[in-house]
């Protein structure tokens, strides 16, 4: 089966993230001053081969923790459709 | 004359100036290719600056798996000296060969220009030719050279003495105002692991070498090669 998983990658809770201030103070600017505590990461989707969701999940984990994503920095969260 | 690597990934853009420094310095610099799998017998690995891989997904991120860094981890781990430079100190981090990380600078624009650091250790491999408590001028260009890490280690960091240079102020005195070009913690510029054969930075002191630009103080990043004592290889004696 085949699994499409959703990644989402961001800076680590209580890290400064100057990405999320400088949209903070734009969206400010615009008028939107509702908005507070930005966090901007990435989202990475992809395809895997795998017996089951829980294998796929396994596997992704696996991606993240070595390539994807950087623990001194971030933290991620997964999704695998279906 | 010293055997030293210069490790060139697709995207490093200062594999020629680090080569001409250690070959102003005395060495005998060669280029090995990312792709190699082995050091052809070098005494020095260089990691050059750059944006290997175009830095997509994390600076270094993907430089860290190329084919010849098991060879360096290998070299590193038998107490090898390594320098990383910029991308190449943002690649020894993210192969774990270096503590900690380089993030976005906190303002966020990219940071070309000179900058004032001071030495801190001048015993290891890359830093030997100093005093410490040198003030040097030198260049940094980048983007993504915060260094961050998770506040055990960074307390680790500093408890064992392993910051090699640190942001000061064109006086020396600590750094103020944009001192620090990018925001680093402690005002890190550099740090090595605790038995000082790798070493890492983000200034350039492949560009500032050559007397032809100017400024030699980065030199002595080249010259301390030859200052420093190869430990003896494990295995059979001759």
């Amino acid at each position: 089966m085949s699994y499409r998983v959703h990644v989402r990658v961001v800076p680590r809770a209580g890290l400064l993230d100057p990405q999320g201030q400088a949209v903070e103070h734009a969206l400010a600017a615009l008028g939107f001053s509702e908005a507070a505590n930005v966090r901007i990461g990435k989202a990475i989707e992809l395809q895997v081969n795998a017996g089951s969701p829980k294998e796929a999940e396994t596997r992704v984990r696996q991606m993240c923790d070595k390539l994807l994503a950087n623990p001194v920095t971030e933290d991620y969260v997964l999704e695998v459709e279906g | 004359m010293l055997r030293v690597a210069v490790v060139r990934f697709p995207g490093s853009n200062c594999d020629f100036d680090t080569l001409r420094s250690a070959a102003l310095a005395g060495g005998d610099p060669f280029f090995v290719w990312h792709r190699d799998t082995d050091l052809k017998d070098a005494e020095f690995v260089l990691l050059p600056g750059g944006f290997s891989y175009g830095d997509y997904l994390r600076s270094g991120a993907i430089a860290r798996f190329s084919p010849i860094m098991p060879a360096v981890q290998r070299f590193a781990a038998d107490g090898g000296p390594v320098l990383g430079i910029c991308n190449g100190f943002q690649i020894l981090c993210e192969a774990g060969l270096l503590p900690g990380a380089l993030v976005r600078n906190a303002r966020l624009s990219f940071v070309s220009r000179p900058v004032h650091i001071r030495v801190e250790r001048a015993d290891t491999a890359f830093t030997n030719g100093y005093q410490r408590g040198k003030l040097l001028r030198m260049p940094v260009a980048h983007g993504d050279g915060r260094f961050l890490a998770l506040p055990d280690t960074l307390r680790e960091i500093e408890a064992e003495g392993r910051v090699v240079v640190r942001y000061v102020s064109p006086v020396g005195t600590p750094a103020a105002g944009d001192d620090n070009p990018n925001g680093s913690a402690n005002d890190i510029a550099g740090i090595c692991n605790a038995a000082g054969n790798i070493v890492g930075l983000m200034p350039h002191p492949d560009r500032a070498s050559d007397a032809a630009v100017g400024n030699t103080d980065g030199l002595g990043f080249f010259t301390s090669m030859l200052g420093w004592k190869i430990p003896a290889k494990g295995g059979a004696s001759v």
